[in-house]
């Protein structure tokens, strides 16, 4: 399962037939997604394993299993910057619960971008998607 | 003249497609394609002509023997070494830089003596150089690039000091395509008894190499990028520095004799290749060779040189586009950056989608990255088999990522 905003998403793909146009709109989702600020930029939100850098800063309401995720997160690459904010639409909201039901390779395929969750792409979005889960793990521990 | 579109039939791989588009490879800087002559070498080495060699006395191993060892002179005849037994096989220039910093640097320096290296090397070319500075107190000594990427040799002789022990350097910079005159280089600090070491990964595959006429002591090469099998290589090391090397790897095949309290060794070269090595890999780096020396590197060069002139020419026509490294007579190889906010991952994912392949990282070269002021660089290296065409699709293809991202 997957949020309305991610639903709405896939809807919004089908339309965009051209690799081209998809990648226009990843990169503008990513242009929309707020920056994280210098200061949040830390090893401690750092995801490692990527070539290009990427940050995770996760924004957890409530406790335990019932708690709300959501997160923030800032790349220097602007392609990988969209791709975190699809994750954004695709887990922002749910329920530790929730966030540990869903199949992110599974879903990034319905936009037909699951290529960049192989592992032979460095790009850190596996190690993102990693960390959430772990996240959500805990919570529920 | 070089026939490219004989060459091309040669390699299998450059018709296929990647992403619904012809192929356009241009991450040769990292590793070359291979024509079927080195394919096919590979496979009859191991449907036909397979075993170890130098142990049995059976015809496949003597078959195999004869094959392998045959392929020390034509790595002679390529680098003009004087005589094949000047020619250590390994796993490339990797291996071959570790093995002169453990079996001859190693023993031979201690605290405060100095390598003097240029900013641009590869980490090849710079972590075993690390290691003795970590575990003897060895002191590196950098020298930089001018702002065009170009390296003035008079700045590396200067830097030769009474305490420099080895200069090691590139031929080619695999980031700028800068090619250094390792010769003047070689001369100069041979008149201060230092000994140098040339990094020949990128320049072998790009131009003649004569290693006589250099004179240098150590010459590194790579099979791979000489469109040669992964892992395999080889190095030229001067006799009088070979003599003065205690081997680095032990086990089978470098040794006379081993006792309980003795051992002997063999005679070099095989005093420095411990342990069943890549037979067939090197069998088929010998084939790729034959391939090279047949078309001519001369006519290689020449034809990259007019790629690389119509490249750089096409390039700097994008005035948004960073090429790093504009060195009077450089290799076919360009690292680039956007203006804005790309990032050199986002051109090589774009660029993918149209087929096109370049890489896109730090190049195995920190140091020159931290000179340069930049993290990261998309970086298009052009090979014999490259063509104009290729030159255009990717100035297309950086179009298209400046629409995108720009």
């Amino acid at each position: 399962m997957a949020s309305a905003e991610f639903e709405e998403l896939v809807e919004t793909f089908e339309f965009l037939d051209d690799w081209e146009d998809r990648y226009g709109h990843v990169i503008d989702m990513g242009r929309a997604m707020p920056p994280l600020a210098d200061d949040q930029k830390l090893a401690t939100t750092k995801v490692e394993g990527c070539a290009s850098q990427v940050w995770l800063v996760p924004e957890v309401n409530g406790q335990g299993a019932t708690a709300v995720f959501g997160f923030g997160g800032d790349s220097d690459a602007m392609i990988v910057k969209g791709l975190i904010a699809i994750l954004h639409s695709l887990y922002n909201g749910l329920t530790m619960v929730e966030v540990s039901a869903v199949d992110a390779p599974a879903e990034m395929a319905r936009l037909g971008l699951n290529d960049h969750l192989s592992s032979q792409r460095s790009n850190g979005l596996r190690a993102m998607i990693e960390r959430i889960r772990a996240i959500a793990a805990a919570a529920q521990a | 003249m070089l026939d490219v579109e004989k060459i091309r039939a040669d390699f299998p791989i450059l018709s296929r497609e990647v992403n619904g588009k012809p192929l356009v490879y241009l991450d040769n800087g990292a590793s070359a394609q291979k024509p079927s002559v080195v394919i096919d070498a590979v496979t009859r080495g191991y449907a036909e002509e397979y075993a170890n060699v130098h142990r049995g006395l059976h015809y496949l191993s003597n078959l195999a023997t004869d094959k392998y060892e045959a392929v020390r002179g034509k790595v002679a005849q390529f680098l003009n070494a004087a005589h094949e037994d000047h020619i250590v096989f390994n796993t490339g220039t990797t291996m071959g830089i570790n093995m002169i910093a453990y079996s001859w640097a190693m023993p031979r320096m201690q605290a405060g003596d100095e390598i003097v290296l240029s900013v641009m090397e590869h980490h090849a070319n710079i972590v075993p150089w690390h290691f003795l500075r970590e575990r003897l107190g060895v002191v590196l000594k950098w020298v930089e690039t001018d702002a065009t990427g170009a390296l003035d040799p008079q700045k590396v002789i200067d830097a030769i000091g009474p305490k420099t022990k080895l200069v090691a350097i590139t031929q080619v910079s695999n980031v700028l395509g800068t090619k250094v005159d390792v010769k003047t280089i070689t001369s100069a600090a041979h008149e201060k008894d230092v000994p140098v070491l040339v990094d020949g990964s990128q320049a072998a595959v790009h131009m003649p190499v004569d290693v006589q006429d250099i004179g240098c002591d150590f010459y590194a090469i790579t099979g791979h990028k000489l469109y040669g099998p992964s892992g395999s290589g080889a190095i030229y090391i001067k006799p009088e520095r070979m003599a003065e090397m205690r081997p680095f790897l032990g086990g089978g095949d470098m040794i006379n004799e081993v006792g309980r309290d003795v051992i002997t060794y063999n005679t070099p070269p095989m005093k420095f290749e411990a342990g069943t090595p890549g037979i067939v890999q090197t069998i088929g780096l010998g084939a790729a060779l034959d391939y090279l020396m047949d078309i001519g590197m001369d006519k290689i060069a020449a034809h990259e040189d007019a790629l690389c002139a119509y490249a750089s020419e096409r390039l700097t026509g994008l005035n948004w586009l960073n090429v790093q490294g504009h060195a009077p007579g450089k290799a076919a190889i360009f690292s680039m950056t956007m203006s804005g906010g790309a990032h050199p991952h986002d051109i090589s994912t774009i660029l993918d989608k149209r087929g096109i392949a370049v890489r896109a990282g730090h190049h195995c070269a920190q140091p020159l990255m931290a000179h340069m002021g930049v993290s990261a660089t998309a970086r298009a290296s052009f090979a014999m088999y490259n063509t104009k065409d290729e030159v255009d699709a990717l100035v297309d293809g950086l179009e298209l990522c400046n629409k995108l991202l720009g």
